[in-house]
């Protein structure tokens, strides 16, 4: 019999989905079948960090084969253990299907398969909780070559060569900012992990912190090293627990096993991390306000310049970069500044990991090579969903802006984006189809960053409620002739005279839903019509066509507000109470229930 | 309510007084213990560490996750959607208010459950909905209430 390892993925999306009980059983099941000798559980059964296609939850990949069963049942574990484990059969029917025809092999996945995976290498495939499994896939090698055989300079060099610039939004180039920081002369200097990921749909930073937690540690040391600073902070929002359990457990492993510490690698270098964990606050993601939660206060932002890079985390030359930047430092240290310059656009190199999520096929996490296109993005997650048209993708999360249609082409790096007026943000990748209402969509993303406004300027704090207020208007039917100007105005002023980039950013997905999508706003205004149906205020009642209607009483078991009255011939809504809720009409056998005036 | 003493607090504040910063891992620590943060506890932790008390409470309150009020095992809340509205979710709100003898936002006296209403959870062919922590319960008639509450 085969010796075989059952990766089960264990992040945050699939636990949800029920994989404890899938491992709990499979467990069982290696029991049942005396099977504890061939696969020692402790070993055998490996669980990852997030492997990516989440809607597929919980998930296994059974090795060497590499075969992939996706959407399990605890009762699938009992057939796949019999079939697969002990008769070398792969079970057909718990395959995923891709336009379908049914697929073995986890890499062969169509969601995979246009996929380059850099900052997610690890995760998905080693136990993060083992700092053996990473030290087997050539972890901390990185570390122990460029702190043994590099200068500082060096390194900055290497990561400016590179091009790699910020992921967490703004695409600062990295290594100039740790040339700022290296440059200073001050003792105390430090090195921050903004892992404050707090936009609605963005899941990166945390499937990262929690599938290889490590790789964070790796790359923060080495910018501790190349910049002259021997303190790291990792500051992760309370809401993710696992990735902060994860996290706990790789900063104790490696100070036990020398890789946190004091002379590190044998040299004079010493480096320590401690973690801190916010608050509920998404202001914090903004990096003063986040140095200042760390130094015990209220998380409010400060005026830059200075920035950080000269005086940050208590006045000390502070280096802080994003999870998924510094995940990127130990590769291109290890491959090469060339290797990763090769890799993306002339100015955006590398890759970018996406949270898709939306009307697609596949949601999940998807890494690309910067310069995929918008349209091959949606490719790769499967689709626009249920065969419907495409209307347009929000990116970038509440600072970020929509792309309609016509743009579907545009390659995805951070210049391209901000020509197309939205920004790469954090990484959210929704994909919105033809239902989708877009003064909706910009209501639902102000409403958050209203609502998180930390208070401190006028602008923000006031003009991000009356721009609101405006929208509220707008898709309640009541919009005047003046109101997409004063829009417009509000939008202009909050973006230019905000303190911090929470409030600059905000207006983002207003403006470029009115640069694209102008016609829905004026629809909703001047003729009181939302054109997707999507905001109940606008949406007409229903009525009956007497000539179809079959009397079979279906939709008066539906209608929440009792508007549907019986008659002999036929059923009759009253327009006065109808709530348009459109509840009767998916019930009618024959389609006799439609939106709007009988006349 | 369980009672506290306030020198319970004193090993948090040792564990964490020499760091730098120390304050919000100090709250997050006494609000597990605890469930949150009463006055007289802010106030004896800027006595500990020497800090004004103004600076305790401002950080208390400006973020989300710090609570000033007891809050219950179990966050119980009622949708206020348009259909959750229309299919009775007042009467669900009015009669888990008697059954819990709590005010919204407030928490029965055997601690056991927050109660809240929300805005659309988006399930409204269901309606009306109520939650108990992340468990979704639909079509909720009144008098299954007891019912749902003795689950927990």
């Amino acid at each position: 019999m085969t010796r075989r390892e059952i990766l089960i993925c264990s992040g945050t999306g699939c636990l949800s989905a029920g994989a404890e009980e899938i491992e709990d059983k499979l467990m069982d099941e290696l029991w049942k079948h005396e099977l504890e000798d061939k696969y020692p559980v402790t070993r055998a059964i490996k669980r990852t960090g997030c492997m990516g296609p989440c809607n597929l939850g919980p998930m296994i990949i059974i090795r060497p084969e590499d075969t992939f069963y996706g959407n399990l049942e605890p009762s699938d574990v009992e057939t796949i253990v019999e079939e697969h484990l002990l008769k070398d059969r792969v079970v057909r029917n718990l395959l995923i299907e891709d336009d379908g025809h049914k697929v073995e092999e986890f890499q062969k996945l169509d969601f995979i398969q246009g996929q380059k995976k850099i900052v997610m290498r690890n995760s998905g495939d080693i136990d993060p909780s083992s700092l053996e499994d990473y030290l087997e896939n050539d972890g901390y090698m990185a570390a122990r070559k460029a702190i043994t055989d590099m200068e500082r300079e060096e390194i900055i060099e290497e990561i400016k060569e590179s091009g790699l610039r910020g992921r967490g939004g703004a695409g600062f180039p990295t290594g100039l900012k740790w040339e700022f920081t290296a440059r200073e002369d001050e003792d105390e200097k430090y090195v921050v992990c903004n892992g404050d990921e707090g936009d609605p749909g963005a899941f990166m930073d945390r499937s990262v912190l929690e599938g290889d937690p490590h790789s964070i540690i790796e790359g923060m040391m080495i910018a501790g090293y190349a910049v002259g600073a021997n303190k790291g902070y990792i500051y992760v929002r309370a809401e993710y627990p696992l990735a902060i359990r994860n996290l706990q457990k790789a900063i104790r492993d490696a100070e036990s096993e020398g890789y946190l510490g004091e002379n590190l690698f044998n040299t004079q270098f010493d480096f320590n991390v401690e973690l801190r964990v916010g608050a509920g606050a998404f202001v914090c993601g903004e990096e003063t306000a986040l140095l200042s939660s760390i130094e015990g206060k209220q998380g409010r932002p400060k005026y830059r310049p200075p920035y950080p890079a000269q005086s940050g985390l208590w006045d000390q030359p502070t280096v802080i970069n994003n999870v998924e930047t510094f995940a990127n430092i130990p590769i291109i240290i290890e491959k090469g500044s060339e290797w990763f310059d090769d890799i993306g656009t002339e100015g955006s190199s590398g890759t970018k990991v996406f949270a898709v999520a939306g009307d697609v096929g596949n949601t999940g996490l998807v890494e690309a090579e910067m310069g995929t296109t918008i349209e091959e993005m949606i490719d790769i997650a499967g689709g626009v969903a249920g065969g419907k048209d495409f209307k347009a993708v929000q990116i970038g999360g509440p600072a970020g802006g929509t792309i309609p249609e016509e743009h579907i082409d545009l390659p995805i790096d951070y210049d391209s984006l901000e020509e197309a007026g939205t920004i790469m943000g954090s990484g959210g990748f929704i994909v919105l189809d033809e239902d989708t209402c877009m003064v909706d969509v910009a209501k639902f993303f102000l409403d958050f960053t209203q609502e998180e406004s930390c208070g401190k300027c006028p602008p923000c704090r006031l003009g991000t409620k009356r721009m609101l207020d405006i929208l509220d208007k707008i898709t309640k039917g009541e919009g005047e002739s003046e109101d997409l100007e004063t829009l417009e105005e509000l939008a202009e002023t909050v973006q230019n005279t905000s303190f911090c980039g929470l409030g600059q950013a905000s207006p983002n997905p207003v403006l470029s839903t009115l640069r694209f999508f102008r016609e829905e706003y004026e629809a909703h205004v001047n003729e009181k019509e939302c054109p997707t149906g999507t905001c109940k205020a606008l949406v007409e009642a229903f009525y009956i066509d007497e000539e179809a209607c079959v009397t079979c009483g279906k939709c008066t078991e539906v209608c929440p507000v009792d508007a549907i009255s019986s008659g002999d011939e036929s059923y009759s809504i009253d327009p006065d109470t109808c709530i348009s809720c459109g509840e009767c009409a998916q019930v009618c056998p024959v389609e006799a229930i439609s939106e709007g005036d009988n006349e | 309510m369980e009672k506290y003493h306030l020198r319970d607090m004193l090993p948090i504040i040792e564990e964490y007084e020499k760091k730098a910063g120390s304050l919000i891992p100090i709250l997050h620590e006494v609000q597990k213990k605890l469930g949150y943060l009463p006055k007289e506890v802010q106030e004896f932790i800027a006595e500990e560490l020497g800090i004004p008390y103004s600076q305790v409470y401002s950080v208390v309150t400006f973020y989300s996750f710090f609570t000033m009020e007891p809050k219950g095992d179990y966050t119980i809340s009622v949708c206020t959607g348009t259909a959750c509205h229309v299919k009775g979710a007042d009467e669900l709100t009015e009669e888990l208010k008697d059954r819990l003898n709590v005010e919204e936002g407030g928490t029965s006296d055997d601690g056991k459950f927050t109660f809240n209403t929300k805005r659309c959870v988006g399930a409204c062919s269901k309606a009306p909905i109520v939650m108990v922590g992340d468990d979704v319960y639909g079509k909720v008639q009144t008098e299954e209430l007891e019912d749902i509450l003795n689950r927990y």
